[in-house]
């Protein structure tokens, strides 16, 4: 099989929409994973043992089973109760829910590790919770969680593909489509690998640059 | 024309007082039983071995701490429970709060905010507590930094100072909220022996120049005879003896209080 130069220019306008929609979802879905994280952090750090437990029990139980099989769950199974989800919609649900459990425990460790000192003077300086919670506890918590968050982000960049799985027509899913078209295969996933090398090294240096400027603050 | 009238509580008002406190986690004890109590303007030395409970005494004082059982009352107001509907019933956040004013903690470890320089560290509490606008808060701890001799480390942070001057940090922070009552939790305990002395020299001028009362738990017996009225021996959440510190220091009556002292200066520390 021989590179054809003119194939790749005939599939690369389209190939470039689905990297639009492949940043979209990973943009979408990091918004979502990073909230979601957030509900399950706090849900975690409970005092009530009953909701402890429960999102320990639902965490646990997202992060043991495959990405795929929960799309197929959202996408194939709950339109058999009634619940149809368009595939833009289901991939994002999927990617927030599970890439959420693992930020959880991101937040969850990034807060336990400010010293149980600094919540004792903070009482002792008469503040309110909510003022301990944005004054003290989450400037020191927050500036160590950029890194893992960051590299949470680009795995999940990385992940996208597998929404094709349910008809999104990602940068995957446009080249698929092309690939099926055509009988040729070197070309889309040549470029789709190029376009996910593009992305994800430019991210992984953005996340260096704010990671440098956070020690630079912190030092 | 008043004039002879007394500002302050009478002498025998108690502004702490201790009734039957006991403190537990788990099975262990902590405190058991536990009364005393503490006149205005009084310095009081805590002494006893690790885990006596000294510094759960000043922890409950701060509410970092509930009781299991019984009542502290500080200025005739009770601490762990407050009058609600004509019931007493368990302290609300909003109690505690009010009760804490009263206080200034100084800790251990300083427990210093990192992120904020020495000057944020001493103006936050008044800022937020709104008990002062920001320019007056900043004023005022230039004061206070200046009156421990830190004047000119104002803008630094935490991680650039040394453990003494992170410690006077920690007591102008304690100070900003001009508390009545002042807790020193060990606070020469974590410092290089070298570094004791500026720590003890800011309480010794405290001491003598405000009407704070001020409880200190600490190993160094030296400076607790210099420092104190009174001292309590602690041993197992209980106090084993009382009285004035040339009684406990150079004449104790108990047996327990004269093998802790032997040890001690066994130890190396100076009487």
């Amino acid at each position: 099989m021989i590179w054809s130069w003119e194939f790749v220019a005939e599939i690369t306008p389209d190939l470039l929409k689905g990297l639009v929609v492949t940043v979209k979802i990973t943009l979408i879905s990091s918004v979502a994973a990073l909230s979601i994280g957030l509900f399950f952090a706090i849900a975690k750090m409970s005092s009530v043992d009953l909701v402890r437990r429960s999102a320990v029990l639902v965490t646990e139980t997202i992060r043991r089973t495959p990405l795929l099989v929960q799309l197929y769950f959202l996408f194939y199974v709950l339109p058999d109760i009634g619940i149809v989800l368009s595939p833009m919609i289901a991939g994002t649900i999927g990617l927030g829910l599970h890439y959420g459990t693992y930020v959880s425990e991101v937040y969850r460790a990034g807060i336990i590790n400010v010293p149980a000192g600094q919540w004792e003077a903070a009482r002792a300086c008469n503040l309110t919770t909510r003022q301990t919670w944005t004054e003290i506890v989450l400037p020191q918590a927050i500036p160590p969680m950029i890194p893992p968050l960051g590299n949470y982000v680009i795995a999940m960049f990385k992940e996208t593909p597998i929404l094709s799985a349910i008809t999104v027509l990602d940068l995957m899913g446009e080249a698929l489509a092309k690939a099926n078209f055509s009988y040729r295969y070197l070309e889309p996933i040549t470029l789709v690998a190029v376009g996910f090398l593009f992305v994800s090294l430019c991210s992984a240096a953005l996340i260096r640059l704010l990671e440098n400027y956070l020690k630079r603050q912190a030092a | 024309m008043g004039l002879h009238v007394a500002s302050r509580a009478p002498d025998c008002q108690p502004i702490i007082e201790f009734r039957n406190v006991e403190k537990s986690y788990g099975s262990l004890k902590v405190l058991e039983q536990l009364s005393f109590s503490v006149k205005a303007g009084e310095h009081l030395a805590l002494i006893g071995p690790s885990g006596s409970g000294k510094t759960t005494i000043l922890r409950i004082l701060m509410t970092l701490e509930s009781v299991t059982a019984g009542d502290v009352i500080v200025n005739g107001v009770c601490l762990n429970h407050e009058q609600r509907g004509g019931k007493q019933v368990p302290s609300s956040e909003a109690h505690l709060r009010r009760m804490r004013g009263a206080f200034g903690m100084v800790f251990q470890h300083f427990n210093l905010f990192p992120h904020k320089t020495a000057l944020q560290n001493v103006a936050l509490a008044p800022v937020l507590t709104g008990s002062l606008s920001k320019a007056a808060a900043k004023e005022r701890a230039l004061q206070m930094l200046e009156n421990v001799g830190l004047a000119d480390k104002a803008h630094e942070y935490p991680s650039r100072l040394s453990g003494g001057q992170k410690q006077r940090v920690a007591i102008a922070r304690a100070l900003a909220l001009q508390p009545k009552i002042l807790l020193l939790d060990e606070i020469t305990s974590a410092l290089d022996p070298e570094l004791v002395e500026e720590v003890l020299n800011v309480i010794t001028n405290l001491r003598n120049e405000t009407d704070m009362t001020m409880l200190l738990v600490t190993h160094e017996m030296g400076f607790a005879k210099d420092f104190s009225d009174r001292v309590l021996f602690f041993e197992r959440g209980k106090i084993v003896e009382e009285g004035p510190p040339s009684e406990i220091f150079l004449s104790p009556h108990h047996e327990r209080t004269k093998s802790f002292l032997r040890k001690i200066i066994a130890a190396g520390h100076r009487l």
